[in-house]
């Protein structure tokens, strides 16, 4: 058995108007230097599946079709053996 | 004219759309369950507004892979004209039939009110009961209509005279005040490229008849008719 953590954030350049709104309440409760804040969401799948590499490529096309959008969004993934 | 109403789990502007077409407009109009296939015969398919799936994961991207769906592709596809309101424009860009994304308000909130839109160009489908440079008053009803292009793709758009409604003042002044949700470049509705897809986020069926108090909404409605009487 497989778990997967997909990771999935707005791309650089795309304003993130709940980062924004967390970055000023951040300042408003006195912690200094918070230069940028961006969200994102985690997915965690558990797989069973017969290597990771084919864990991999699903998880891949996973993300391309369906838990990211490439207009708006960049994902990264990990994956380990439970 | 037969229109096909889509209904996913979670839409709740399509009995509106539905009774626009059938009862205002008089024309023959059926509702689309999402797990059937796409009737065949249709004029003109509507994705309406709603809440696709609770918006769950993004808005419009769980629906967007529902069974209809392969049908609504092959229809646009086809030339076959798809009107996308509110939730049925997030499912348009999600189902690439549209450039773009649907974000979150600037704002963060839930926008529901009645907005003004300048008519950029009635050589549609959709808006050629309309002027261009009309001033039209539409209900705006959603959290994340917000729309994002990069600025290649953006480019393109504005290019091919694509954007079809922008927010405006009352005068039809196209500024930062009269944007509700910080589209870019004011964007409120779009065509593609072969004109005959268009998604809009403000609801056209919500002022379409002189009993709830705006009639503008009506001439999109009719502009499709028109079309489609002129094509015969």
């Amino acid at each position: 058995m497989y778990l997967a953590r997909v990771f999935v954030a707005l791309k650089k350049g795309v304003l993130d108007p709940q980062g924004e709104t967390i970055k000023r309440s951040l300042a408003s409760m006195d912690f200094p230097g918070v230069e940028e804040v961006r969200v994102g969401k985690v997915i965690e799948l558990k797989l069973d599946a017969v290597s990771e590499d084919h864990v991999r490529t699903q998880i891949e096309q996973m993300c391309k079709k369906l838990l990211a959008n490439p207009v708006i969004e960049e994902y990264s993934f990990e994956i380990m053996e439970v | 004219m037969k229109f096909g109403v889509v209904v996913f789990p979670g839409s709740n502007c399509d009995a509106d759309v539905k009774h626009v077409l059938q009862d205002v407009v008089n024309q023959d109009t059926r509702f689309v369950w999402h797990k059937d296939p796409l009737p065949r015969a249709l004029d003109c398919v509507v994705l309406p507004g709603g809440f696709s799936y609770g918006d769950y994961l993004r808005t419009g991207a769980i629906a967007r892979f529902s069974p209809v769906m392969e049908g609504v592709m092959e229809f646009a596809a086809q030339g076959g004209l798809v009107l996308g309101i509110c939730n049925g424009f997030q499912v348009l860009t999600e189902a690439g039939l549209l450039p773009g994304a649907l974000m979150v308000n600037k704002n963060l909130k839930f926008m529901c009110k009645p907005v003004y839109l300048r008519v950029e160009h009635n050589g549609t489908p959709f808006t050629n009961a309309l002027n261009a440079g009309d001033v039209i008053e539409v209900p705006i009803a959603h959290g994340e209509g917000n729309y994002f292009a990069d600025p290649e793709v953006l480019e393109e758009i504005e290019r091919n005279n694509q954007v079809v409604f922008r927010y405006c003042t009352r005068e039809g002044v196209v500024n930062a005040q009269a944007n509700p949700n910080g589209s870019v470049n004011n964007i409120a509705g779009l065509i593609n490229k072969e004109g005959n897809v268009l998604g809009m986020m403000p609801h056209p069926e919500r002022c379409s008849e002189e009993v709830i108090g705006r009639v503008d909404g009506i001439k999109v409605f009719q502009s499709i008719i028109n079309w489609w009487q002129g094509r015969k």
